[in-house]
């Protein structure tokens, strides 16, 4: 669990983080959203102490962050930034033991966990191990710096727009991956994205960020019903129904019945089960779990949930 | 083996031949000699003024090396950073002042000899050295030395690890510089007595022997080209080896 306690940053006469508070639970997603220059990089860099702030503080599982030395508290947590920051002139292997090394491991646990590390992200160990980043697509840069930044199975995971450099594809692809990795184990994370969709879709809550201030801090289904603000409305965009309905699996509105054609899977969105209705005219799919009919989903249920809550 | 590469050998095999047998090379240097003077340099062996030649180079430059690597650290870490711009400055002071001045100045301290031309090559070494360990170490990626940070390395862990690695290209490149300027400088010192290569130009010159002349530059720029080349070849693998290739020629 992360306590933010007040935490305020002030560089010169610009107050850049001004008094914020919030509480990550252990195991959630927390996502900062805000335009350029509104402090999310310097709200995550307080967590770790890269940044130190001005005044407030952080408390991890109770613990004061400033009672331990700044390093050894950065060894706890792991971390992922934009462009990856991989070392150059270590091999893949190298890079992602880096924090195990610190820590002192012995060298075949470290090696265990680097291959294990990698078959988690796809990359088939005999292969990258000792590869050098640079001879790594963009892709895979991105992800073994993931992997560095959970090589000492950290309990909290920090990130700063880690998929800001990939294509779309690409994109959809890390966002997965890391999801399931957080399933997992059950990492808490506090991810800077100034990317709403991607906000929505990774934030178990979201936190907008504007000038330095917390305007809203809530689940994603909260902020897209009732956004506090005009500004926080604006960052959501038109597409408010879409995106309610990116939120919710088809399982969650199943009906009894039958219904023609190609079944859609339980798991699916919403939104993905609305687009299929309307592109293949139908007014209800049939829903199929592991291979088994489980009911219909019906179009005007689908629109429903797309309405603004009441 | 590439043709550079055989030039390079033949350079190197013609050199230590000259050095070790003048004589060989005697019709090459008859024509330049007038009314019988003699064609190879005969004051003393050209193999021990080269050999102390370059030791005194090689002493000067490890000196310069140590202490400009080590200023440079020191002033690019967080305790030293209000030396960083009065370092530069006096580096760059020290290298505006000719190398003769500062012959002329150490002589009457350290006396006639070997010493003041180190105290000179010293001083001279320092600046390309300093200048290009700061490049090295200032220039890094941000994301890089970021992330060293953010996964808790301490700083000596940074400098050591992260930081030195990836500039060492860089520095090695202030320390080429350096030797070249000092291999060509060391000469001057013959002026005050030390035994370097300059010797032979200078009875050259004093006797109008051009073949004297001829003799010591040769040798002085074949040391300069040999070791400049070796000294590139060694950045350009460590250049690649740690995976900088963009960056380094950029
Ligand atoms: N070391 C610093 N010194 C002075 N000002 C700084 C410093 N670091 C950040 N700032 C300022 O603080 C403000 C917030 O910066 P921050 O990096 O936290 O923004 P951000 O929300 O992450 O923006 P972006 O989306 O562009 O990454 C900016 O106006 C920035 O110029
Ligand atoms: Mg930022």
């Amino acid at each position: 669990m992360i306590d933010i306690q007040e935490l305020t940053k002030v560089y010169g006469q610009t107050t850049v983080v001004d008094k914020v508070s919030l509480t990550v639970e252990a195991g959630d997603v927390c996502a900062i959203v805000g335009t350029s220059g509104s402090g999310k990089t310097t709200l995550l860099r307080m967590i770790n102490r890269l940044v130190e702030p001005t005044s407030g503080k952080v408390l991890i599982d109770g613990q004061d962050t400033r009672s331990v030395p700044a390093h050894e508290l950065r060894r706890r947590i792991g971390y992922a930034i934009q462009g990856h920051g991989l070392f150059p002139h270590r091999t893949v292997g190298q890079n992602i033991g880096t924090v195990p090394h610190l820590l002192g491991w012995d060298a075949a646990r470290i090696s265990a966990r680097v291959d294990e590390l990698l078959d988690l992200f796809q990359l088939d160990p005999a292969q990258f191990r000792d590869r050098m980043p640079n001879e790594l697509s963009g892709g895979q840069q991105q992800r073994v710096g993931v992997a560095r930044a959970l090589a000492a199975e950290p309990n909290i995971l920090l990130m700063d727009e880690p998929f800001g450099a990939l294509d779309p594809v690409i994109r959809a692809k890390a966002q997965e991956d890391l999801l399931a990795i957080q399933k997992r184990f059950n990492t808490t994370i506090v991810l800077v994205t100034h990317d709403m969709e991607e906000a929505i879709h990774l934030g178990s809550r979201i936190a907008v960020m504007d000038g330095g201030k917390l305007l809203q801090y809530a689940t994603p289904q909260d902020i897209l019903a009732n956004p506090a603000t005009d500004f926080v409305a604006e960052l959501i965009g038109g597409d408010r129904p879409f995106r309610l309905l990116s939120l919710a699996r088809v399982a969650s509105l199943v009906q009894p019945g039958e219904a023609k054609g190609a079944p859609i899977q339980a798991s699916a969105s919403l939104r993905e089960a609305y687009a299929e209705c309307l592109w293949s005219g139908r007014d209800a799919l049939p829903v199929s779990d592991n291979g088994q009919l489980i009911g219909q989903v019906s179009r005007a249920d689908l629109a429903r949930a797309a309405a603004r809550p009441s | 083996m590439s043709i550079g590469l055989v030039i390079r050998l033949l350079v190197l095999a013609l050199l230590v031949v000259f050095l070790v047998s003048p004589e060989t090379f005697a019709f090459l240097f008859e024509p330049l000699a007038k009314n019988n003077q003699p064609v190879i340099y005969n004051q003393g062996s050209l193999l021990d003024l080269t050999l102390n030649h370059l030791l005194i180079v090689l002493i000067a430059t490890t000196l310069a090396t140590a202490v400009a690597v080590g200023l440079a650290i020191l002033v690019t870490r967080p305790f030293g950073a209000e030396f960083l711009p009065l370092s530069r400055s006096l580096a760059n002071v020290g290298q505006t002042f000719p190398p003769v001045a500062v012959l002329a100045l150490a002589v009457p301290m350290l006396g006639f000899g070997t010493a003041p031309t180190l105290v000179a090559l010293f001083l001279y070494g320092l600046l390309p050295i300093f200048e290009n360990t700061l490049t090295g170490l200032t220039g890094l990626p941000p994301s890089v030395t970021e992330a060293a940070r953010g996964m808790g390395m301490t700083g000596s862990q940074r400098l050591i690890r992260v930081e030195l690695p990836l500039a060492l290209p860089v520095i090695l490149a202030g320390v080429r510089l350096s030797t070249v300027i000092s291999l060509a400088t060391a000469t001057i010192g013959s002026t005050v007595a030390a035994r370097t290569l300059g010797e032979v130009i200078i009875a050259g010159l004093l006797s109008s022997n051009t073949a004297f002349v001829l003799q010591g530059g040769l040798i002085v720029g074949a040391l300069a080209v040999l070791i400049y080349d070796g000294l590139s070849a060694i950045e350009r693998a460590l250049t690649r080896r740690t995976g900088q290739g963009a960056r380094a020629n950029a």
